[in-house]
């Protein structure tokens, strides 16, 4: 099932763009796994997501943790620990 | 009560902010500007914000805060994109009936807004270099202090 994809701060620099829609395989059915699969395409993604003490994760705009399933989900968004105030 | 939340690039008006919290039965209101330090050659703050999440986000603070003490009025107003020296970033503002109810709401919302909200501050010095700014221990123990 296709996923949005948002990145962040440093995440959409390393990635090199704000987001992009995936259609990950079957067996990616959690955030970790989602990471680990965008991990293992090299370059910019494995420089983003290889720590990933230093992500943090939002799935359908609430924030989340790594084990969060993606059945019927729409949106994940990948970013580092937030900054504002 | 419904709490008023903004995200924009706009400047806005403490003093236009705080004098509205003062209607509704207030007793009195406390207010926290946030401003950008000029510190070691800095000359901006560029504020990203995860738009679809952010209003939502601060909204969500905003309704803990209102669960937690009893207020007449809450603002929440953040500025996002480019941002100098001096120029204010945030803005939260709790109007109650008795003053510790304000106040505290007040701190409660700034601590945690800096951790539970989706917005990245990026420093740009004089001498060209840039850098994200890291979530710093301090600000998560401060918002950790309000778990009870």
């Amino acid at each position: 099932m296709a996923i949005e994809l948002l990145y962040f701060a440093w995440v959409r620099e390393a990635v090199g763009r704000d987001g992009e829609t995936v259609d990950p395989p079957a067996d990616v059915d959690t955030v970790a796994a989602l990471v680990d699969w965008l991990e293992s395409r090299g370059g910019g993604y494995a420089e983003a997501f290889a720590d990933r003490s230093r992500l943090r994760v939002a799935v359908d705009q609430e924030f989340t943790g790594f084990d969060a399933s993606l059945a019927d989900v729409h949106e994940v968004a990948l970013f580092p620990p937030v900054t504002g105030g | 009560m419904t709490p008023d939340i903004r995200v924009h690039a706009d400047d806005f008006d403490p003093v236009t902010e705080a004098a509205r919290l003062e209607s509704g039965g207030a007793g009195g209101v406390a207010t926290f500007t946030g401003i950008v330090r000029g510190e070691n050659g800095l000359v901006a703050l560029e504020l990203e914000h995860y738009p679809a999440m952010s209003e939502r986000a601060l909204a969500g603070i905003a309704d803990r805060a209102a669960k937690r003490w009893t207020l007449t009025a809450l603002t929440i107003v953040h500025r996002v994109g480019r941002l100098g020296p001096g120029a204010r970033i945030v803005f939260v503002g709790a109007a109650s009936k008795h003053r510790a109810d304000a106040i505290e709401a007040m701190h409660f919302v700034i601590d945690w807004l800096k951790t539970d909200a989706p917005f990245w501050k990026r420093e740009q010095f004089g001498d060209g270099r840039s850098q994200w700014v890291e979530l710093r221990d301090t600000d998560v123990a401060a918002k950790d202090r309000w778990e009870s």
